[in-house]
């Protein structure tokens, strides 16, 4: 039996579910963080067995995934100094917290 | 079922359930701590799934950049703003939990049905690259792919400059005397209170 690109849409999508349970519930602020990064991996995953399965030649999927590669180092980065800002102004990483645009 | 092809599917069951069981930990674990360095299990297990995917430059960036740079960044941001605090309990909560693990339950089915019924158009050429994947990606990059690379290093000069700006201690926009006479080359910060303060109050 050979693996399929059936499995590696199903383990994204699986992956992808627990970075949005976590993006959603989790209270810490950092957590949250990890939780895109689950999602981002999700991602890379489905662009790579797409890649591997239905483009083998020209390897197009791996370009994206350099790319969202990229654009995560980015989110990590601009992401962390937010909740740094925040946490200076709140003294707290609580999300419960963070209700100032609430109305 | 060949040698070869039982330690491919082995290797892929093994790093599957590392990946899923990470990922859980990530979410579930209490202290955050053990979810940073479990999020560095799922990123080494996705490097071993790239590379059963025939794809050993993305596996080794993968390595470098989300292990090497963004969990440690990761850490830095755990450590920075280390503060052990007993979350208020919030009214609903419970409830919250439980519809949101019910809408993900069902995005997960909703996504496999789609992955297992779409007739996918599954390639025959081999995924044997003739000259290997670094290669041609390296001619994606510098032939149709130019412009989105370039602009990807624009963002990441964005983002750099970016991320200092906001996490800079704020700046202050009054004058006072003694400033004017101090010509030490340093950006006009708030001095910091707490742990600075009393160091070189102890010191002097």
């Amino acid at each position: 039996m050979q693996l399929q690109l059936q499995f590696y849409l199903l383990l994204a999508a699986a992956l992808f579910c627990i970075g949005i349970y976590g993006l959603i519930t989790s209270r810490n602020a950092v957590r949250v963080l990890m939780s895109i990064e689950l999602m981002l991996n999700a991602v890379n995953l489905n662009l790579m067995g797409f890649s591997n399965f239905l483009d083998p030649q020209g390897i197009k999927g791996q370009l994206f995934t350099i790319f969202v590669l990229t654009v995560a180092a980015a989110e990590a980065a601009v992401g962390l100094a937010i909740v740094l800002a925040i946490y200076r102004n709140r003294d707290t990483v609580d999300m419960e917290q963070f209700n100032l645009l609430k109305w | 079922m060949t040698l070869a092809e039982g330690v491919q599917l082995v290797s892929n069951l093994l790093l599957a359930a590392m990946m899923l069981a990470s990922a859980l930990g990530v979410v579930l674990f209490s202290n955050i701590v053990y979810s940073a360095f479990l999020l560095g299990g799922v990123f080494i297990s996705m490097a071993g799934l790239y590379l059963l995917l025939n794809a050993d430059f993305v596996a080794a960036a993968q390595v470098l950049i989300y292990v090497g740079s963004i969990n440690v960044l990761i850490l830095f941001a755990i450590m920075l703003v280390n503060k052990r605090e007993d979350y208020k309990p919030v009214s609903g909560r419970l409830i919250r939990n439980i519809a949101t693990g019910l809408v993900c339950g069902g995005l997960f089915a909703l996504l496999g049905t789609m992955v297992m019924m779409t007739p996918w158009s599954i390639s025959t050429e081999s995924a044997v690259l003739s000259e290997g994947s670094v290669v041609e990606i390296g001619k994606h990059f510098f032939s149709d792919y130019l412009l989105p690379f370039e602009l990807a290093s624009i963002l990441l000069l964005m983002a750099m400059v970016g991320a200092i700006i906001i996490a800079r201690r704020d700046f202050i926009p009054e004058f006072s005397p003694s400033n004017l006479q101090q010509t030490a080359l340093t950006l006009p910060e708030k001095p910091r209170e707490l742990a600075s303060a009393a160091n070189e109050s102890t010191e002097s």
